[in-house]
């Protein structure tokens, strides 16, 4: 791993040169973390250096005292480490989500975190960061994965509200992320009405408020149950299949999912409607980028290495896949067993 | 074609029967003829067109995407048509609005053989969006599976108004291409369409298993008795057409034309009458097994030395039509006499009744669905599968109505094996390791060896199914694509309690035995490996008959 200035230790990818760590996966001393979800951000380190929404999300999760230390970079901002130039940039996947880009005399690793290429409204757009060494995720790094655009999504959705007004709409959706992105994409798409939302949802909602991104009038389920008839419900993944779902009488159960794309998988999760909004960026998005940073060397991690890494030795490019166990699904990375799995 | 892709996307994702006859009704409703009366062909079955092969299918996607990817995304997808719908790159060009559906079937039945239909599909895939081409590839690759039966897609039409699916069933043999006047019908735009069939297809009179404490109230003088025959349910029908000749035809118990299959019987049906009864491969006046008669089934046609060797022949049962007379209103008693002497006219080498039993009360007939011996079925026992009960009163009323007959079957049989394999499930399936092959035990040439003897998924609680897939998980000893091996030997392994119906001879497998109709009953925490039942015991099972084959 000479090329890069990083090497993969037990704990992940570590900088030795500054002796800290990316999105470690057990506690360090010292660690600079992409992004709040939970596979990349985790309690209990020294010190934590991170874009200031990453940080607030780990304190929403994690209480206060989540890392000894912590240390806010702006976008762009540069800081030296131990002679290891570092900077994060925006990586377009979740509020606050951000790309690591390390300098060693001019040589430019950066490591991509999870990321996309489709516009959202809840967070900064992904910006293409030139570099010698790209490190990037492959959680769709299948040809078969092409995202459609999340708003034709939404007009389904909306549709099958209007084929079905006494239903319930219970879309399965992801704390961070997923939610909020679904939610504003509605607003998007001018559905004004009050949308439900599930206890789990609302912190992180919450959150995306104060930090400034619009989503318009949200109330509590609570207790309410049949009076939602005709009004969108919004919950985490797993309970759709579950008992809370039954209150609702009979809800049309839509799940906002990548994986959704898989009619199977779609159908073994119970979703009706499967709605194809995804937070990763799908094949055509990965590739693209891999291109565009002009990087010759490529690390593929966290996802479907096998292919992404084939396809870059055919553009002539030096790729390996990472195997960084322990990321995404516990049972390697082999398929999404649930929706709360890899997003 | 949009529209017809946008109902199967529809129909794929919908879990319940009650949603998939909204659906289907709500389509017929909205889309205008001809279109619906292909859709109505397709999803009856009545349309069948060459279909794609699957090695054509992954040559023209060879064409089109990296192999490696390709191979990559199939083993992560797990189906076929899937990965290619979903894998097809969009071409640049302005996209071309695929043709309606009728012209695709058109088109598809006049294209010739081989390059001329591939490069037709391509052409179509191009044009397309991943529901069209999805829906597309699974109607020239002929694997519909959005569950939806002939029977249901039927019901549909039928509540368009205020049919029922029997009558639709009834007129649907004189009926054709696009079934303008069916529409009509039943959305009572028009009277009854009147066909000129002789020989329509009569829905069937079906009965119920007998369930636990059903004897306790029924009173054996009621009801006639007589074997569950395991051979195929058919309808015999012949009368005499318009043009002078005569109309001779053979209904599954779905109302499926079967007779090109069987000209040994159909051919001389010189009467006028429906009869109701089993087919089977009868050899000197003894019923064979399932297995000779599956030789004969899902044949388009049939060779001269299989019909030799596979003689087919009806064993009667009811008498539903006679010179023109509907008999179906009469008490099953009245029939039964009237069927006996119509059969003793006839004299027809290939047709003889099911006898009635004769039994006192329904012990002696609970015994003799394993032991058939015992009421004088010993010489038919490789065909017998249980014993029927039917009211002597009762009408012929076609469905299933309620305490009219009865099945009641032999008990499953049961073995205990030993997991060998597991494969992780295709299409519907395709998260869980969700298919087992398991064996028992042989002497090898290096002593004890298992060897597998059938293959389940079905059966198993969710908690079950958990356990085994942990198992799996844990003790994989090798992989093979979607399959792996999991440890299995007299110590180390898990033991299945598997059921089924019966055993064929078969030199697909490496046992020589095939079972029907498997399914896991539990998981035998208490046994060892060792434990596990013998290839012997399974081979005294077999059927006389089929046991020196």
């Amino acid at each position: 791993m000479s090329e890069s200035h990083l090497q993969l230790a037990r704990a992940g990818l570590y900088c030795p040169s500054g002796g800290f760590y990316i999105d470690p996966l057990r506690p360090v001393e010292r660690a600079i973390i992409t992004h709040g979800h939970a596979d990349h951000a985790r309690a209990g380190h020294g010190a934590v250096l991170a874009s200031a929404e990453t940080l607030a999300i780990m304190a929403a999760r994690y209480g206060p005292a989540f890392a000894g230390r912590t240390e806010v970079l702006a976008p762009g901002e540069r800081l030296s480490i131990g002679g290891v130039g570092v900077s994060l940039h925006p990586a377009g996947h979740v509020l606050g989500s951000m790309q690591v880009r390390l300098d060693v005399a001019g040589r430019v690793t950066v490591v991509s975190g999870d990321y996309k290429r489709q516009p959202d409204p809840t967070c900064a757009p992904f910006e293409c960061v030139p570099c010698d060494v790209f490190i990037t995720e492959a959680t769709f790094g299948l040809p078969v994965f092409r995202h459609p655009p999340a708003r034709a999504e939404i007009d389904r959705l909306l549709a099958s509200l209007a084929l079905f007004p006494d239903r319930t709409h219970l879309v399965g959706a992801y704390a961070l992320g997923k939610a909020q992105r679904v939610i504003a994409e509605l607003r998007g798409a001018g559905y004004d009405r009050p949308i439900y939302l599930h206890g789990a949802l609302e912190p992180l909602c919450a959150l995306y408020a104060a930090h400034g991104v619009a989503l318009g009038p949200l109330e509590s389920v609570g207790d309410k149950g049949r009076e939602l008839a005709g009004e969108i419900v919004l919950c985490p993944p797993g309970q759709l299949a579950d008992r809370w779902a039954r209150r609702f009488g009979d809800p049309v159960c839509a799940a906002a999912s990548g994986w959704m794309r898989v009619r199977a998988w779609a159908r073994q999760r119970g979703a009706e409607l499967p709605l194809v909004i995804s937070d990763h960026a799908d094949w055509d998005g990965l590739c693209a980028t891999i291109t565009e940073t002009g990087a010759r060397t490529v690390w593929v991690t966290h996802g479907a290495e096998d292919a992404l890494v084939h396809w870059c030795g055919k553009q002539g490019l030096n790729a390996r896949p990472l195997n960084r166990i322990g990321y995404g699904d516990e049972n390697g990375i082999e398929r999404p067993d649930t929706l709360s799995g890899p997003r | 074609m949009l529209r017809f892709s946008a109902l199967l996307d529809r129909l794929s994702s919908e879990p319940g029967r009650n949603g998939k006859l909204a659906l289907l009704t709500e389509y017929f409703r909205t889309t205008p003829d001809p279109a619906r009366g292909y859709a109505l062909a397709i999803l009856t079955g009545a349309l069948r067109f060459r279909r794609v092969r699957p090695a054509v299918l992954r040559a023209l996607v060879a064409g089109r995407v990296d192999p490696v990817l390709f191979e990559l995304s199939y083993d992560f997808i797990g189906d076929l048509s899937e990965t290619v719908a979903l894998i097809w790159p969009a071409p640049e060009a302005a996209e071309r609005e695929p043709p309606p559906l009728p012209e695709v079937i058109r088109q598809l039945a006049d294209a010739p053989r081989g390059a001329a239909a591939a490069e037709l599909l391509a052409g179509w895939l191009d044009g397309l969006d991943e529901t069209g081409r999805w829906a597309l590839l699974k109607l020239v690759t002929g694997g519909l599976r959005v569950g939806v039966s002939a029977r249901l897609a039927k019901t549909a039409v039928a509540r368009l108004g205020t049919l029922s699916a029997d009558e639709i069933d009834e007129i649907w043999h004189g009926l054709s291409l696009p079934y303008e006047s069916l529409f009509a019908w039943a959305q009572g735009r028009a009277e009854r369409p009147v066909t000129d069939d002789p020989v329509p297809f009569r829905p069937p009179m079906l009965a119920h298993p007998l369930g636990e404490g059903d004897l306790s109230g029924l009173d054996p003088a009621d009801f006639a008795a007589e074997w569950k025959w395991d051979g195929i349910r058919v309808q015999a029908a012949a009368a005499p057409a318009a043009d002078g000749g005569t109309r001779q035809r053979l209904y599954s118990r779905g109302g499926e034309d079967i007779s090109a299959a069987f000209p040994d019987l159909v051919g001389s049906f010189d009467f006028e009458a429906v009869l109701d009864g089993e087919l089977l491969v009868v050899i000197e006046g003894e019923a064979r097994s399932f297995s000779m008669l599956q030789q004969r089934l899902n044949r388009k046609t049939v060779s001269a030395r299989l019909l030799k060797s596979h003689p087919a022949a009806i064993r009667a049962y009811d008498l539903l039509s006679l010179e023109g007379e509907d008999l179906r209103p009469l008490p099953f008693g009245r029939r039964r006499a009237l069927l006996e002497r119509f059969v003793r006219q006839i004299a027809h080498p290939r047709i003889d009744l099911s006898p009635l039993l004769p039994f006192g009360d329904f012990a002696a007939l609970e015994a003799a669905r394993s032991d058939p011996g015992l009421l004088h079925g010993g010489r038919d026992a490789a065909a017998i599968e249980g014993v029927m009960l039917k009211r002597r009163a009762a009408p012929y009323l076609p469905g299933r109505p309620k305490g009219e007959w009865y099945k009641w079957k032999r008990d499953p049989y049961r073995v205990d094996a030993v997991l060998m394999y597991a494969q992780r499930g295709r299409g519907q399936h395709s998260s869980f390791s969700s298919d087992y092959s398991f064996g028992v035990w042989r002497e090898g040439p290096e002593g004890a060896e298992l060897v597998p003897v059938g293959k389940a998924c079905l059966g198993l609680t969710d908690d079950a199914l958990a356990e085994i897939d942990q198992f799996v998980r844990a003790h994989t000893v090798n992989r093979f694509g979607p399959v792996r091996e999991v440890a299995h030997d007299t110590e180390t392994g898990l033991v299945l309690e598997i059921a089924f119906e019966g055993l064929n001879r078969s030199s697909r497998h490496k046992s020589g035995i095939a079972m029907r109709f498997p399914r896991l009953v539990c998981l035998r925490r208490d046994k060892r490996p060792q434990e596990a039942d013998r290839l012997e015991t399974l081979l005294a099972l077999l059927p006389a008959s089929d046991r020196s084959a």
